[in-house]
């Protein structure tokens, strides 16, 4: 299957389909999104309807089917694994605050975690499969792997699959208070170095195009997914990674180029150090969260990123790598986990 | 690798709700009309003089001990895991230790229950309200304290449609079989009630202060309800190995968006149609074919009219045995689609139809009628169940006798 077209809105500049020129950078452990003019996607009027995590949403989805040339996907899948926090929150505060009265439904009606598929359905008038799935680290992976298989079962012959989470105030406190961020003065493009505890907050809204037949604008195939949830150790993890190439019939030295997905955490980051030594030995290999921040959907920035440099063949400018690519790079491999539970491999290749 | 024709058979099935705390509790009620609303008795809300709810008779306390979880944990988690167990339990596949298994469960509202208690002290203070209050509040969190418990862990994942949530968690399982992912899934959902639900639903002024009454001329709205409900689906292969061949199975499934408002349906009910037509394609068989539908009847205004037009559209002029199974249960949102799943296979197994309970005046606009009394003995070969949703979203699936 093909990647047809994408939409992308991340605390970097990758909407509108730039070049990533620039690393972004940010102090603070919580990167937020580069929100785009939005009346070129979205209907004023509905606009103002609209939490922010609708808005980006809706708006990526839209910039992605704009590129794809289409207004009608055969199915329109999200994942989220937090949902829209925002209208949550709101609802859920006045709830408390006024003791059950004096409430209004449309921060209610807008927290459901279907709101932005259902939303991209509405304007698209589009009477399609729909699905919205909300596994913590594996939300995108499980909507990825719905919009597969409707493909294969040929229910479908284009999907849009999509991923959005959003940090609000309220999350962030709640998620520092638990532990999972970097204390005192943190600058995103230094978070590997440190080898400190916690990572840095990130947001996302990234959509992707799938098709079942090629394009002449295609940016990569999807060649295979592949999820395990809690390894027992490194060695399943290990295991895991070669038995996923061995079922595609591909060896590491066919593989150009390696993402994972190390987000500054000390205790986090060390199966990736591992695996750089071993199973990924000597391969040409880069990290993303510095960009896209940590999240749980983050894994499809990864897959945007992955996408974006198959098909320009070389890694965007904006992550200035000094490692020794001499070729061009057809086949990618993404390996992430998010916090130990969720594992996820996907391989891309060029068309 | 994809077999598309691949029977999908139901092993076993599971239930909680208020009206039982076991399949067989669940069918009893429903043979002897037996409805599960009531005061609410746990949940502690300031509606509670007001409004009529569906609650499972247990507190947390009786739940975490049926469930063998720790009594903090939120209430969907404890609901999950007894009607999950009780599913797997009697589906008794002897060496599921050797297959691959997977654990597909949906929810609306996670670990609301609890996120809920923690703002009660976090708001006054944002370094107040004890963290583990919420460390579960995400949906798929609930799912995975289950999955753990259960010892899956193969596949997992949560889907959250709103109302058609269990119905599109049962129909991926059948789906992830076909594609060669699993041999074994259990699939269904879990809701508790919980206040933010509640407020929600009487913010929109859709809640009936009496027991609902779904497809009546004068219905005033639905009840919310809470339970769960897993149905276990296994290969063909695996069906072949178990002493007793399930006799029934998954044969058709269909998601379709009405994309007409957010939380309204279209008049015409142009999702309820696309998904029970496109069910009835997915199983190879005519409407006619169909001996009963579970309803999506909510008792709302809305709901009714607009399913009632498109089965109309749909199955006019042979209309099969219908009812909403909700007028015992209330409506359990997330879990609905599971709880009705069960309900369809018990009204299969048992050639029953359940009664549409309170029924009093039909609907003008409507053309049929739904049972008002059980009907025993009945010849159930296919069994329609419809579950739709806020965001448009419309699910049908079909269960078959083979």
């Amino acid at each position: 299957m093909y990647i047809r077209a994408t939409g992308n809105i991340s605390p970097q500049k990758t909407f509108g389909h730039q070049p990533l020129v620039d690393a972004a950078a940010y102090t603070g452990n919580r990167l937020a999104c580069i929100e785009p003019d939005y009346k070129e996607f979205i209907d004023p009027k509905q606009i103002r309807r609209m939490s922010r995590i609708i808005r980006m949403g809706v708006a990526a989805a839209m910039e992605c089917l704009q590129e794809a040339g289409t207004k009608a996907p055969d199915a329109i899948i999200t994942g989220t694994a937090y949902g829209c926090l925002e209208d949550t929150n709101s609802f859920l505060s006045k709830m408390v605050e006024f003791n059950e009265e004096l409430l209004t439904p449309t921060s209610f009606i807008q927290s459901t975690h279907n709101t932005i598929g259902a939303q991209i359905g509405l304007m698209l008038q589009c009477n399609n499969y729909n699905n919205a799935f909300v596994h913590r680290g594996f939300s995108f992976e499980s909507a990825l792997l719905d919009g597969m298989m409707l493909l294969k079962e040929k229910d479908a012959s284009n999907v849009l699959i999509g991923a959005i989470d959003e940090i609000t105030n309220t999350s962030h406190t709640i998620l520092n208070r638990m532990g999972l961020y970097k204390q005192g003065p943190v600058s995103n493009l230094d978070i590997y170095k440190n080898k400190t505890k916690g990572t840095i907050a990130g947001e996302g809204a990234t959509f992707f195009l799938l098709a079942n037949e090629p394009s002449a604008t295609d940016y990569a195939k999807l060649d295979g997914l592949h999820t395990f949830y809690r390894p027992e150790g490194n060695a399943e993890i290990k295991k895991q990674i070669t038995s996923f190439l061995e079922r595609h019939s591909v060896s590491m030295d066919e593989i150009d180029l390696v993402i994972t997905g190390k987000n500054g955490d000390a205790g986090s980051d060390k199966i990736y150090e591992q695996l750089g030594e071993t199973v990924f030995n000597a391969k040409n290999t880069v990290n993303y969260k510095h960009l896209s921040g940590e999240y749980p959907t983050a894994v499809a920035f990864a897959m945007w990123l992955a996408a974006v440099t198959i098909r320009s063949g070389d890694l965007p400018a904006a992550f200035n790598y000094t490692g020794a690519i001499d070729k061009r790079i057809n086949r990618v491999l993404i390996y992430n986990h998010y916090q130990g539970i969720h594992h996820s491999l996907s391989l891309l290749s060029a068309c | 690798m994809l077999n598309n024709n691949e029977p999908v058979f139901v092993a076993g099935t599971g239930i909680i709700s208020a009206i039982g705390n076991k399949v067989a509790e669940c069918l009893d009620a429903l043979e002897s009309g037996r409805a599960g609303m009531g005061p609410m008795h746990y949940l502690q809300s300031a509606h509670r003089q007001r409004l009529p709810v569906a609650e499972v008779k247990l507190s947390n306390d009786e739940l975490a001990k049926l469930a063998g979880l720790p009594r903090i944990k939120s209430r969907t988690a404890l609901l999950s895991l007894v009607a999950a167990k009780e599913a797997l339990q009697q589906a008794g596949i002897e060496n599921i230790k050797d297959l691959r298994t997977g654990f597909i469960s949906a929810t609306s509202v996670g670990g609301m229950d609890k996120t809920e208690n923690f703002f009660n002290e976090f708001l006054s203070d944002n370094s107040k309200g004890k963290l583990r209050d919420v460390i579960n509040h995400e949906c798929g969190s609930v799912t995975e304290l289950v999955a753990d418990a259960l010892g899956i862990k193969d596949y997992i994942t949560t889907v959250s449609t709103a109302c058609s949530s269990s119905a599109n968690a049962i129909f991926l399982g059948a789906r992830l079989i076909r594609n060669n992912i699993v041999d074994v899934v259990v699939a269904g959902g879990t809701d508790s009630l919980a206040r933010f639900t509640l407020n929600g639903f009487n913010t929109l002024m859709i809640v009936d202060e009496q027991f609902c009454q779904p497809f009546d001329e004068n219905r005033r709205g639905l009840n919310l309800g809470e339970g769960a409900g897993y149905v276990v689906l296994i290969s063909d292969k695996v069906a072949a190995t178990l002493k007793n061949k399930p006799g029934i199975i998954l044969s058709g499934y269909c998601n379709a968006n009405d994309a007409y408002h957010q939380t309204a349906s279209s008049p015409d009910g142009i999702g309820s149609y696309l998904a029970m037509s496109g069910a009835l394609k997915k199983a190879g068989l005519k409407s006619e074919d169909i001996d009963y539908i579970n309803l999506h009847g909510t008792g709302t205004q809305n709901n009714d009219i607009a399913e009632g037009t498109a089965i109309k559209r749909l199955f006019d002029p042979h209309y099969p045995k219908m009812s909403s199974t909700k007028t015992f249960t209330g409506h359990t949102l997330g879990a609905s689609g599971g709880i009705e799943a069960v309900f369809s296979v018990l009204a299969l197994q048992h050639g029953m139809i359940f009664p549409n309970l309170r029924l009093q005046i039909p609907m003008v606009d409507l053309p049929f009628v739904p049972e008002r009394e059980i009907i025993k003995n009945a010849t159930v070969k296919h069994v329609l169940s419809n579950s739709f949703g806020f965001g448009g979203n419309c699910s049908s699936l079909i269960f078959s006798k083979v």
